[in-house]
């Protein structure tokens, strides 16, 4: 089961927390420092690896930077794993336990990118920052008690458009 | 939610801050605004509300606290139009979680719109709960629950909310589903044809069958039929395929749920099964686009796990080894990285040492992966697949990778290649060798386990002895080695240094020469054992070398006013025995043989997987009885006096103990018998390094002491066994005794643990009613069959277990409530008879269940005007007890007045005219005395804290009797050893009131453990 999801930029600023399990407001915060501290430091080795890759910060280009060839998406974090997934200036983790599927969830944040993507057609991060409201909508959609709720970009896009509606 | 433009400028606001500070201020303005305008009810327009509540959880993610406002975002739920509503689900779900009172404050009007007839309201309500419901909510809400997502007439929409909502619920609590009216409806669920309603269903069964497959196994062919649907790309609409895929997560899903039945019986559903199986094994190829690479990677990495949990034919098993194989050697990081966790887990379920042989020069590359993902798991997959054939390679390059690993890596970098080179070394002095490369190259990383050990194998193998002692030379001669190769080899040299006496160089003087160079540059831990070394050295010169000998008094009489105790004792008795020349060789006669005993380190790699939670290894560790070499004579040293024991006692600074452990009868804590592990943490191994000569006795006790430190000889015809003794064939993590006695004064907490399961406590209690939740939580990837738990009550108990489950399944947890009841004032202890198997391991251990006396007290503070007329009230026998107590561990009155609070016995201040006495009330419940009021007065001795006179008054005789008892336990004991005396029997007439002999152990003044402290 997903414990939290994470969606951070490089600076660490926090764009979205979810959490699915009771943490403790200090404990929160230190999980989002940790994780965007790990990504980082990976984020050094990618740096001086693929300079190429070092986009508009706050563009996110989704399928433009997959990910660097050299390492995994995967990191083993206290008694859990994170699955993070870099676009851009944004880093997106998810924590899980450790006997789920890795790659499984590793498409699911590419899912919710192509979620997001399609419903802000072309998604930056200002659009995030500035809607972050409609993104936990997108995301209880989505996710729901640490499981996947759908994965149908359209019936979400759909129940989406249905919800603006109401307002 | 369009045009809440005081919203956007507060963010525009923020992102232009230019730092820190300004964000700071300008977020304190903000808060300060909310709050004013959330006093101000009248002004506060619901559109307002809302729009502040947004601010805040946007505050909140900015990592600010949020402290107040939690009302209105919850009052917002109950908002009777869509806009409010909805932010108030939201927010209420970020901002709080299960625990938070204000949840409660909502349950009705959740409930209200779950069972109202508007949708969006349900999805809503449904979200809420799934997200962020805790056990209240599971027991009021899973019938509505289960009643949408099974009916017809909710949207398939409402019905994927309300499975997963359901899942939840279960997970707060597992009663909320009953299996047996569920298990029909959970079937019929996975013939549902919406994809999305059928993910959620999944994830339904998936939690549900880690608790209990066997009720639903009627779901088993349905999952069967699900893949197949699936793996056809039958009735799979575009938009559930993802980049050509029908829905991966999904596959992975009931692939998932599959993995949680033991085995497939039915022969039919079993071959349809494979064949999907073997289409995935066989039809996934690596292809450009990485989202479809990683989406059929997902399915095929599940699928194998499948086949493993299986157990499949050989073909399937070795096609999947063949794939393995494969996917080690890739680029690609992600696959490479699942290839090597995966191969691990396979080594424990088939043979494929051999193949995988084959690849061990690619995960050795991987070892030196940039990625420190990637070399863990090579590292434990090397770890796992070593066996004495490939030892030397494996250990030589763990060795090798160790001067360039990164320092998080190096500590279980080396324990790991100290183990391997235990388990299987061909000869012992490459395990000689090894760890002393080791703690060349990585003496910061070496725990002091290692060395310890190294000096086990050398002290039980003669023929090493010689190798050795030359090695440690080889080393001393180096001109920087660290301080652990200082250690070990004046330890070595201490011993056997006379073996080398013949060769060129090696002589007693020249051994002290050499070791009294490193002297100047080590810390103080280290100057005892060169100390012993030098008197070692002394003695083993024969004849004697008077020149040496000058050196060495003159090293002694250096240390003599040494500020560290330890040097100056050692510096001092050398000295002094050395002059006494016959006693001197018989003291510091050669150590005799360590009893055999069990990896210390194997254990702490155990350890250390707890917490990196790779349960290969730890499985392994466990398949394979540890094949180290056995070199340890099992059967008793006899003979081999223990040399340093009386002198150093009769010698020590305290001889009024020795006087006192002569006075004491046999078989009570004595001062100086060696059997008595002393409570060191380390004393598994600093135990037997002490100089005193291994227990000559039973090896066994020492065996099952690991959480035994408790139990010293003082419980002997205790009516309640010393449970900790029972032989487990596992190791615990933890000392059950401690604990037992940590939960006596707390509520909840690890009663148990080991590698395979953890047992926590969770208790509620009122009155004379207790309500405990056990938790059962299988750490392993595979599940414990057999699980029993039995209670053994004693008379004054009333205890009802719920049954619980006869298999846990992987990496879950069960509860089961306990209910106690408690009739009778009396400090018997209920017992959990518990025990499991884990593959063919069985497991028991008896726990005692922390509800004691004190657990039925309840905290009351009196006034003076309350106070006497009741004390008064009570007058003498059997209501009114007074006892003289000696022998009571020192403490001063805050310390005690701390203690008796920390069992609900409440100190009440300025009572007493005499500030030296203490007098403390508290309210017992029982069935048979109802609530009844407890007195009790202590009055000390400011000049003799080791005793007091205690005064218990209370209004029924046995209460009188046990509470005095149970309070002179505690003021008694020595913390690990508290309320293991035995229960003097329920009545106050039976057993006259035994006086306890002193407990003088305190570890400061202990010889013993001052002993192990001597190398």
């Amino acid at each position: 089961m997903i414990r939290f999801i994470l969606l951070q930029n490089r600076q660490g600023k926090t764009r979205l927390a979810k959490y699915y399990v009771p943490l403790e407001e200090s404990e929160k915060h230190k999980v989002e420092y940790e994780v965007i501290h790990f990504s980082l430091f990976l984020l050094c080795f990618t740096l001086v690896l693929c300079c190429f890759l070092i986009l508009n910060y706050s563009q996110v280009h989704r399928l433009v930077v997959n990910r660097d060839s050299k390492f995994t998406n995967f990191v083993e974090f206290r008694t859990h794993k994170v699955i993070y997934r870099r676009y851009a200036g944004l880093f997106f983790s998810l924590c899980v336990d450790i006997t789920d599927n890795e790659l499984a969830y590793l498409e699911c944040i590419h899912l919710f990118v192509e979620i997001l993507d399609h419903f802000f057609s072309n998604v930056c991060e200002l659009d995030l920052v500035f809607n972050f409201h409609k993104v936990y909508l997108i995301l209880d959609e989505f996710i729901l008690a640490g499981e996947l709720q759908e994965t149908s970009k359209r019936a979400i896009i759909e129940r989406m458009s249905e919800l603006e509606k109401l307002e | 939610m369009t045009g809440m433009r005081g919203l956007s400028v507060f963010i525009s606001d923020i992102r232009n801050c230019q730092n820190k500070e300004a964000e700071r201020l300008r977020v304190d303005k903000e808060l300060g605004n909310v709050r004013t305008c959330f006093k101000n009810e009248k002004v506060l327009t619901p559109y307002k509300k809302k729009k502040y509540v947004w601010k805040m959880l946007y505050i909140h993610m900015l990592g600010y606290d949020v402290d107040f406002g939690h009302m209105e975002a919850v009052s917002l739920i109950s908002a009777p139009k869509y806009p409010e509503k909805q932010v108030g689900y939201i927010v209420t779900s970020c901002l709080l979680n299960e625990n938070h009172d204000f949840l409660r404050l909502a349950i009705n009007t959740v409930r209200n719109d779950i069972i109202g007839r508007n949708e969006t309201f349900q999805c809503l309500a449904l979200t809420l709960v799934g997200n962020i419901g805790g056990r209240d909510f599971a027991e009021s809400l899973a019938p509505d629950v289960q009643k949408l997502l099974i009916s017809s007439s909710c949207r398939p929409l409402v019905r994927k909310k309300a499975a997963l909502c359901l899942v939840r619920l279960f997970r707060k609590n597992p009663d909320a589903i009953n299996a047996d009216g569920w298990a029909d409806r959970m079937s019929q669920l996975l013939d549902e044809r919406d994809l999305g309603v059928l993910t959620s269903s999944t994830s339904l069964l998936v939690a549900l069958v880690s608790n209990n497959h066997e009720a639903y196994s009627s779901c088993l062919p349905k999952c069967v039929k699900i893949l197949e649907r699936l793996s056809r790309n039958q009735d799979v609409p575009q938009e559930y395929t993802y980049y050509g895929i029908p829905s991966p997560w999904l596959q992975v899903k009931a692939m998932r749920a599959l993995q949680y039945f033991p085995t497939i019986e039915d022969p039919s559903t079993r071959k349809a099964l494979f064949e999907v199986l073997q289409r995935i094994l066989m039809g996934t190829d690596v292809v450009k686009n990485v989202n479809k690479n990683n989406a059929s990677h997902a399915v095929l990495f599940e699928a194998l796990s499948l086949v493993m949990h299986l157990d499949a034919e050989k073909e399937m098993m070795s096609q999947c080894v063949a794939l393995l194989g494969k996917f080690i050697s890739v680029r690609e990081p992600n696959i490479r990285y699942l290839g090597l966790e995966n191969m691990t887990r396979m080594l424990m379920v088939t043979d494929v040492q051999d193949i995988i042989k084959k690849h061990q020069s690619q995960i050795i590359i991987s070892l030196k992966d940039p990625d420190i993902s990637i070399r863990r798991r090579a590292l434990d997959l090397l770890y796992g697949m070593c066996d004495v054939s490939n030892a030397k390679d494996i250990v030589e390059e763990l060795l090798q990778y160790l001067s360039t690993a990164e320092f998080s890596m190096r500590e279980e970098l080396s324990l790991k290649a100290a183990i391997l080179a235990e388990k299987f070394a061909p000869d012992l002095s490459w395990y000689v060798d090894v760890i002393l490369q080791l703690i060349d190259k990585a003496g910061d990383f070496v725990s002091d386990d290692i060395w310890f050990r190294v000096v086990q194998f050398v002290t039980n193998n003669e023929d090493l002895q010689p190798y050795a002692a030359s090695k440690a030379k080889e080393y001393l001669d180096k001109i920087a080695i660290h301080e652990t190769m200082v250690k070990v080899s004046a330890y070595i040299l201490g011993e056997y240094g006379h073996l080398l006496a013949r060769q060129p160089g090696c002589s007693a003087s020249e051994l002290f020469r050499i070791l009294h160079e490193k002297l100047p540059t080590v810390s103080t831990p280290t100057i005892p054992i060169l100390l012993s070394t030098y008197a070692k050295l002394l003695m083993h010169t024969q004849p004697p070398d008077p020149e040496l000998q000058k050196q060495i008094w003159a090293v002694f009489k250096k240390y003599e006013s040494c500020i560290d105790v330890e040097i100056q004792q050692r510096a001092v008795e050398y000295f002094e025995l050395s002059k006494k020349g016959g006693a001197f060789i018989d003291v510091l006669a050669e150590m005799p043989k360590f009893p055999e005993r069990q990896s210390s380190l194997i254990k702490k790699a155990e350890d250390v997987e707890d917490t990196a939670d790779q349960s290969a290894i730890k499985l392994r560790a466990q398949q394979q009885p540890s094949n180290a070499l056995v070199l340890a004579d099992p059967q008793p040293v006899n003979g081999a006096p223990p040399p340093l024991k009386v002198p150093v006692v009769s010698g020590s600074t305290d001889p009024e103990s020795v006087a006192r452990s002569l006075s004491q009868p046999n078989g009570t804590l004595s001062n100086i018998d060696p059997q008595n592990p002393s409570p060191d943490l380390l004393s598994d191994l600093l135990g037997p390094l002490a100089i005193e000569a291994p227990p000559g006795a039973d090896s066994s006790e020492q065996h099952g002491h690991i959480g035994a430190e408790g139990a010293p000889d003082e419980v002997d015809g205790s009516a309640i066994v010393p449970v900790e003794e029972q032989p487990n064939t596992v190791e615990l993590i933890g000392n059950i005794a401690e604990r037992f006695h940590a939960l006596c004064l707390k509520d909840s907490g690890v009663l148990y643990e080991d590698p395979n399961i953890q047992i926590g406590i969770k208790a509620e209690w009122r009155g004379h009613h207790g309500r405990l939740v056990l938790f059962l939580g299988n750490k392993n990837i595979s599940p414990l069959t057999s699980v029993q738990a039995l209670i053994l009550p004693p008379a004054h108990l009333k205890l009802e277990l719920s049954p619980v489950p006869d298999t846990i399944p992987p990496r879950a947890q069960v509860q089961s409530p306990l209910e106690v009841m408690n009739i009778r004032p009396s400090r018997d202890v209920a017992v959990l008879d518990f025990s499991y198997k884990s593959g063919t391991n069985v497991v028991s251990a008896k726990l005692r269940i922390p509800a004691v006396l004190n657990k039925f007290l309840q905290p009351l503070q009196l006034t003076s005007e309350e106070f006497f007329p009741q004390w008064r009230a009570l007058t003498g026998p059997p209501l009114k007890l007074q006892e003289v107590i000696r022998g009571v561990r020192p403490l001063a009155l805050p310390e005690m007045a701390n203690l008796f609070n920390s069992f609900h016995v409440t100190i009440c201040p300025g009572l007493d005219p005499n500030p030296n006495n203490l007098v403390a009330s508290t309210t017992f419940y029982s069935e048979s005395t109802g609530a009844m009021l407890c007195l009790a007065r202590i009055e000390t001795d400011p000049a003799d804290r080791t005793q007091l006179r205690m005064t218990v008054g209370t209004g029924d005789p046995t209460l009188t009797f046990e509470l005095k008892e149970f309070i002179k336990e505690q003021l008694i004991a020595i913390p690990t050893s508290r309320a293991l005396v035995p229960a003097a029997g329920p009545g106050p007439g039976q057993a006259p009131p035994v006086v306890q002999p002193p407990s003088p152990v305190i570890a400061a003044d202990d010889p013993g453990a001052m002993l192990a402290g001597l190398l």
